[in-house]
């Protein structure tokens, strides 16, 4: 099996992303110089769920360094709903591309399928399990707006099937975090990535109220809590109310207090947010293109 | 063990005898082997036997099979104490106690009905052994509690 696929944050080293976030700067600081670089590579894009922006930022990624993409189109549309095997789909998509790119609705898809291919794999989401390039734009972002040294982090949201809060949380081990995670109880962190920041001995801490920890935070990363997690419709308003912020509610952080989000965010955070200086989620979404050019630049040139 | 308690459960010619099973496990033991009597195999059962080690243990003697290292590996899952004695010609030829392995291959059902390994692809599940349990290697579930109600022999 190949050593080059992405498929978690857990097995990004702090050298290993910092070298895909100093490769991302200097591409962020002159996109066209890799026009030609990958002229004629194709990466094949292998999406089981709908996803928008991931999709559309690997695209563009890719035609920046000059690529293609092949894309299986619309999963209604494909083989798959005819049932096939997802081992027996990627092997056949690996004949026809350099790379490939896969968002998948079941946790450990993306490891699975990688150990049916001989071209490099990334995975762009794997159900509740992992989301590795997410946490790369948002380390980027992190760096950019905060540093690494000496950060506190609040996490909130749905951290229990949020990949993107699993994936951030492993990742932030490598640097000198502190991470408060800020839940509904019933959507506390799953034992699993508990597990994992014991073993790397992580500062972590659980809330279920962002004012514990509001005013010593430097990164606030919010997440979407789905309603579909709920078995109604009230106890789901009651609960998402609690962890949606505002202008106001952000009176009392630092100044300097930066708030992410993955995106796309629905009443999570309010519009008058946007307005202050803490807003970073926009920026944040357009860090995807050079950290994924960045990745599939050190990909691609690994697999000629 | 004295004579006595030896006599509850038959002698056998050739084969296994797993002794210290924590007590209650010897059904979940007969699971792990794959051995629910429709293959003819001879087997005794002792359950709740008194144990000075224990206080009360479960013994499983299977006559003419001599266990593979896979099958010791699960069982140390859930009968962490378990000593295996290999039985010829009525004479214990070998005694062993069990160790946790690494990992288990193709012996657990991931508890998460969202993971890859309990749809239908060809790939075993994969567990890594913990201090305390047991974790698919592909969507990270951790299994702590009542490990042998994953087990899955088909
Ligand atoms: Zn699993």
């Amino acid at each position: 099996m190949r050593d080059d696929h992405i498929i978690s944050a857990k097995h990004l080293s702090r050298a290993d992303i910092e070298s895909v976030l100093d490769r991302a700067a200097e591409i962020a600081a002159d996109p066209g110089a890799l026009a030609d670089r990958h002229d004629g590579k194709l990466l094949g894009m292998l999406f089981f769920e709908p996803s928008t922006r991931t999709k559309m930022s690997f695209v563009t990624a890719m035609r920046r360094l000059g690529g293609d993409i092949v894309d299986m189109g619309p999963v209604d549309q494909s083989s798959v709903k005819k049932g096939e095997s997802l081992a027996d789909t990627v092997r056949v998509v690996e004949g026809y591309a350099d790379a490939l790119v896969m968002r998948h609705p079941l946790e450990g898809s993306a490891k699975m399928a990688s150990e049916f291919v001989d071209v490099p794999l990334i995975n762009a989401g794997d159900g509740a399990g992992q989301h590795p390039t997410q946490t790369l734009l948002d380390l980027y972002t992190i760096r950019e707006s905060a540093g690494f040294d000496d950060l506190t982090v609040g996490i909130m949201g749905d951290l229990k099937y949020g990949r993107t809060v699993h994936s951030l949380a492993h990742a932030l081990t490598n640097f000198d975090a502190q991470q408060h995670f800020v839940s509904p109880e019933s959507l506390k962190l799953p034992r699993g990535v508990r597990y994992d920041l014991h073993e790397a001995g992580a500062s972590m801490r659980e809330h279920t109220d962002l004012e514990e920890v509001l005013e010593t935070l430097d990164v606030l990363y919010v997440t979407r809590i789905q309603a579909e997690r709920f078995p109604d419709e009230d106890e789901y308003r009651k609960v998402a109310g609690e962890y949606q912020i505002d202008a106001e509610t952000l009176a009392d952080a630092k100044d300097d207090l930066v708030v992410m989000h993955p995106l796309p965010r629905v009443d999570e955070i309010a519009a008058d947010v946007d307005e202050t200086d803490h807003a970073r989620y926009f920026q944040q979404a357009h860090n995807g293109v050079p950290v994924r050019m960045a990745l599939l630049d050190q990909i691609l040139e690994g697999s000629q | 063990m004295t004579d006595d308690q030896q006599l509850r459960v038959s002698k056998i010619t050739e084969g296994t005898v797993i002794d210290h099973v924590t007590g209650g496990q010897a059904l979940n033991v007969l699971a792990i082997l794959g051995i629910d009597g429709s293959g003819g195999e001879e087997v005794s059962i002792g359950m709740n036997v008194p144990s000075d080690r224990l206080g009360r243990k479960d013994v499983v003697k299977v006559e003419g099979r001599e266990l593979s290292q896979d099958e010791v590996d699960v069982l140390s899952l859930i009968a962490p104490a378990a000593t295996i004695n290999i039985v010829r010609d009525y004479d214990v030829v070998e005694k062993h106690r069990v160790e946790r392995p690494g990992e288990v291959v193709g012996v657990l059902r991931c508890p998460n009905r969202n993971c890859i390994t309990t749809k239908d692809e060809p790939v075993d599940s994969r567990f890594a052994v913990l201090e305390e349990g047991v974790r698919c290697a592909y969507c990270d579930t951790i299994i702590r509690e009542s490990i042998a109600e994953h087990i899955h022999v088909d």
